[in-house]
């Protein structure tokens, strides 16, 4: 297909980059393109320069910070997430960076292009918001700054990363008890509904696919407070489905969609519980 | 830095270095098939789906409708051609034949390339690491069977 005519840069430096993206309107960076590539096909985003981030080595790679604290460069690729070792120290970052898509759009999807793309069926932002990480933006004049990922999910394709900024780092804090459970269109296909869950003295659950940014389940949180016991877990997910206003569509009604969200919420946390 | 419309990009394409002036907006899939006139790449869906334009890009298996052809500058591609010598059909596409594992052939070029990044990782992978491993890659013939078949028997 010919894409509508575009410029294209690639900068060595991260400073040159989000110069770049500063210095011109309709700029958007290109990480791993298996979004955006495709929209600028069916002109759903028309950028009129693609800032490529490809020589941006400082943005690749995962960093084990001991007790299960990771920082992921945003320029990571999945499959990256699945063998990198440092990335072993949390293993939910590799469990279910393995289930997305197929080999070749892990092999160039990042960790960056999924969150800041923010589509709502995208497994990472609501396992990040599980997570409580910490995303690190800079902007113009290289001016940095950090926000928690409850902030970070701002509408559907939008983030706080917004236009002359550059997401480079997710810091995710130490911990470890975390579990994730999906119900997909086929085997790793696109979410119906994803829940992540982190255990760290309560419970921390974010479902995904049921609205614009990932939601937090927060009066379940407060019901299962730190008794993860399936009784007591299943209990706490019971009502959930009330109180979200999920999407319906060919794949899955909003009434399904709620029932789902229960039902995997009560899964994710006694997965997050039974992991070793 | 100024942002370019197109950009002469350096590629070693099958073993060969190629010098091209391309367009920024010029997908990969096209450079190869309408530039280099390596057609055996297909495209399929043109949606990033289907993996018939599946090439070995820096050594990794990736959907050539999914790059644009000016990222590629300075990049090793390895497409369908390079696999049979002199005409001679490799032990994977052989295997293909062998098993029936293509009927209209459309997919063939992306599954094999699936196929030989994964026998290079590991040369006998399980019948469930095979269809892992060719997961982007739609067959609309076969209903994968002789597919998986014709993989598995590579390996002895």
């Amino acid at each position: 297909m010919l894409l509508r005519e575009v410029q294209y840069a690639r900068p060595k430096t991260v400073e040159e980059a989000v110069g770049l993206l500063s210095a011109h309107d309709g700029a958007r960076p290109l990480a791993g393109g298996q979004t955006l590539v495709n929209v600028m096909k069916a002109r759903a985003a028309s950028p009129d320069v693609l800032v490529d981030l490809h020589d941006l080595e400082e943005l690749r790679g995962v960093r084990d910070l001991g007790n299960g604290s990771v920082e992921i460069g945003a320029m990571t690729t999945y499959s990256q997430l699945v063998s990198d070792q440092a990335a072993g120290a949390r293993s939910i970052l590799g469990e279910v960076a393995a289930t997305i898509a197929d080999v070749q759009v892990r092999n160039r999807g990042t960790v960056g292009g999924n969150v800041c793309s923010n589509d709502p069926t995208n497994h990472l932002p609501p396992l990040f918001v599980a997570l409580d990480a910490t995303f690190t933006i800079v902007g113009a004049g290289g001016a940095e700054r950090t926000v928690p990922a409850d902030e970070f999910f701002v509408g559907v394709y939008m983030t706080a990363a917004g236009p002359g900024e550059l997401l480079t780092k997710i810091t995710i804090p130490p911990g470890g008890q975390d579990g994730f459970a999906a119900v997909t269109i086929g085997r790793d296909g696109t979410g119906i509904v994803t829940v992540a869950a982190s255990l760290n003295g309560g419970a921390r659950i974010a479902i995904g696919c049921v609205d614009s940014v990932p939601v937090r389940a927060r009066p379940m949180e407060e019901r299962i407070g730190s008794d993860f016991s399936d009784d007591n877990v299943r209990a706490a997910a019971e009502g959930l489905g009330a109180t979200l206003d999920p999407p319906g569509d060919v794949h899955a009604s909003a009434d399904y969609r709620r029932h789902l969200a229960a039902v995997l919420a009560a899964r994710a946390v006694i997965a997050a519980r039974d992991r070793r | 830095m100024d942002p370019v419309s197109s950009k002469r990009i350096t590629v070693t394409v099958n073993g060969e270095v190629v010098e091209y002036d391309v367009e920024a907006r010029r997908l990969l899939v096209h450079f190869l098939r309408d530039d280099l006139d390596l057609t055996g790449t297909h495209v399929g869906c043109d949606t990033g789906n289907c993996g018939a334009c599946s090439v070995i890009y820096n050594g990794q298996l990736a959907k050539s409708c999914m790059l644009l052809a000016i990222q590629s500058d300075g990049a090793t591609i390895e497409t369908v051609e390079s696999l049979a010598t002199d005409g001679e059909l490799n032990s994977l596409q052989q295997s293909f034949s062998d098993h029936h594992a293509l009927q209209c052939g459309y997919c063939t070029p992306g599954m094999l390339m699936s196929a030989t990044t994964l026998l290079r990782a590991n040369p006998s992978p399980s019948e469930e690491e095979i269809r892992k491993a060719i997961q982007g890659n739609i067959c609309r013939c076969t209903g994968y069977v002789n597919i998986v078949e014709a993989i598995k028997a590579v390996k002895q």
